[in-house]
């Protein structure tokens, strides 16, 4: 860089430029840190896109009852085998008609690469993407979620079903910096 | 100002003369009993110090560190312990087993060696010979032969390159390091660690404001070199962090590893506990002159001077260490033998005439 200067003057353009980095290393260490804590961040309000494929929820009615007619449309549209579909045909007493019926609706969310070919095979309009990104656990099997089971209200970050905290664009949701 | 001599005059009594025990089963109780307050100290300073290391780097590098085990992290450096000592320990094929399994050995008692030689204290200093600096600068070169056999013991020829950059490195910085402390010696008039400090007490006696000019500029070349010599800061040519492969440990797993950690981050404390000794007054408390203060500042325990002392010292080094970037060998060798070398020889010429024409505090 300064090869032609002089002995000593090589000493303080040295002497110069390691001030210069002291100094800025100073400054860095008093500036609040920006890095995020994951997990203890989940409280934050970030803005996610409603139609953002968090995971996959089943439609509720207002009584709470679902669409699903357990006809596996879903599963045989499903490319890696995210969901598992268990029923058994049951006689209606009163026509006599025999019905299928679901008894357990499996769906993986670790193995879940979010298409959303199964919502789109589903002719029931039984389920449905929710924006709700905030999957993480220490443990897969946490993963594996029994869809007609849960009763889906909400996500796990506050506002997350209307899209979190407002868009802003070109700053973190966080400290100001 | 409180004098540790009262409790080890008291327990030397204790053992010889309360309880009646011939003289050579006094010293070797008392030998026992300081060995393992060194090591106990030594293990306690080194986990304060790879904490401190982690949080202070990622400070400035403006990121938080540990922060996972235990409130704010702390005990992050017991579960990497916990870690390194359930790691395999494996041999290398055609390695010069012997050194290889005493390298790591000869590191830590250059490391504790020097410990050792600390001042924690008035009346607390375990080794205290009338010629401590030399044997200061003796034992701390063992580190070298550590480093160097490690390499060659691998049966790796990286190891081998890496160990020499490292061995030339502290071999040759080991010059200007032995310079600044004749420097200290020639103002103190002697070689006694205790003598030291005892002729840094007293109103504006540090040795740095004591010694002014040349006493400064040999302080900074004495945090430099020892940086060097601790193989640290923009000087870590031999070494990288636990999991990359780099370095004269590269074949070592386990423990062997942790302990040229270990006496890294060892060698970092006793580097600043020396400057803190020879250059900062070690225990002794800052004195102006006024009564009052003096006296204030006289109360405040010996040790927690040293520990204040140095830790700022510590935090200084690693402010460096985390500034720079790692530099080539040849550069490194340059600074050494064309501008700190020189500079220091020039440094004690001038020390000297200043102690001769009584220009000094």
């Amino acid at each position: 860089m300064e090869n032609n200067k002089s002995y000593f003057g090589e000493i303080g353009a040295a002497i110069k430029t390691l001030a210069t980095g002291m100094k800025v290393t100073l400054i860095e260490y008093f500036t609040p840190k920006v890095t995020e804590q994951y997990p203890e961040n989940r409280k934050t309000t970030l803005h996610v896109a409603q139609r953002h494929r968090g995971r996959l929820v089943f439609k509720r009615n207002e009584d709470e009852s679902h669409n699903c007619v357990a006809c596996t449309m879903c599963e045989k549209a499903c490319p890696n085998d995210t969901i598992k579909i268990t029923a058994h045909m049951e006689e209606d007493p009163e026509t006599g008609r025999k019905k299928k019926k679901l008894d357990d609706y499996q769906y993986d969310l670790g193995d879940c690469m979010f298409c959303q070919l199964c919502v789109n095979a589903c002719n029931f309009d039984a389920i449905e993407f929710t924006n709700d990104f905030e999957n993480s656990v220490f443990d897969r099997n946490k993963l594996v979620c029994h869809l007609d089971k849960e009763v889906y209200k909400g996500g796990s970050l506050p506002n997350i079903l209307d899209g979190g905290a407002p868009l802003t664009i070109g700053k973190f949701n966080t400290k100001t910096k | 100002m409180f004098d540790f001599s009262i409790v080890t005059k008291w327990f030397d009594a204790l053992l010889s003369q309360t309880l009646g025990l011939p003289s050579f089963w006094t010293i070797l109780i008392e030998c026992v009993l300081i060995g393992l307050l060194v090591l106990t100290a030594y293990a306690l300073i080194c986990i304060v110090l790879i904490f401190m290391e982690r949080k202070v780097c990622a400070y400035f590098q403006c990121r938080v560190g540990p922060m996972r085990v235990g409130p704010w992290g702390i005990f992050q450096v017991f579960a990497d312990v916990l870690k390194m000592l359930i790691k395999e320990i494996f041999t290398v094929d055609k390695s010069d087993k012997l050194l290889y399994a005493i390298a790591p050995f000869l590191v830590m008692i250059a490391s504790v060696g020097t410990f050792s030689f600390l001042p924690w204290n008035k009346g607390m200093h375990i080794l205290d010979f009338n010629v401590g600096i030399f044997l200061v600068t003796a034992i701390s070169s063992i580190g070298v032969l550590g480093v160097f056999l490690a390499g060659w013991g691998s049966n790796n020829k990286y190891s081998v390159v890496s160990a020499m950059r490292a061995a030339v490195q502290m071999i040759s910085y080991e010059v200007s390091l032995g310079l600044c402390l004749i420097c200290a010696v020639i103002l103190t008039g002697t070689m006694q660690m205790s003598g030291i400090i005892e002729a840094q007490t007293g109103p504006w006696k540090w040795l740095i404001i004591q010694g002014h000019i040349p006493a400064i500029i040999a302080f900074i070349v004495f945090l430099i070199a020892g940086n060097a010599e601790a193989n640290r800061g923009p000087f870590d040519l031999g070494e990288a962090e636990s999991e990359l492969t780099a370095g004269y440990h590269t074949e070592y797993s386990g423990m062997g590893f942790g302990y040229y950690y270990l006496a890294e981050y060892l060698n970092l404390f006793v580097i600043s506990g020396l400057a803190s000794a020879v250059f900062l007054g070690g225990w002794a408390p800052l004195n102006v002159g006024i009564t009052g203060f003096d006296n204030l500042m006289n109360m405040i325990p010996g040790f927690v001077w040293f520990f204040g002392k140095t830790f700022m010292l510590v935090w200084i080094l690693m402010w460096v260490r985390w500034t720079f970037p790692r530099l080539r060998i040849d550069n490194l060798l340059k600074l050494e033998w064309k501008y700190l070398m020189p500079l220091m020889l020039f440094v004690l010429v001038l020390t000297t005439c200043c102690v001769a024409f009584g220009l000094t505090f």
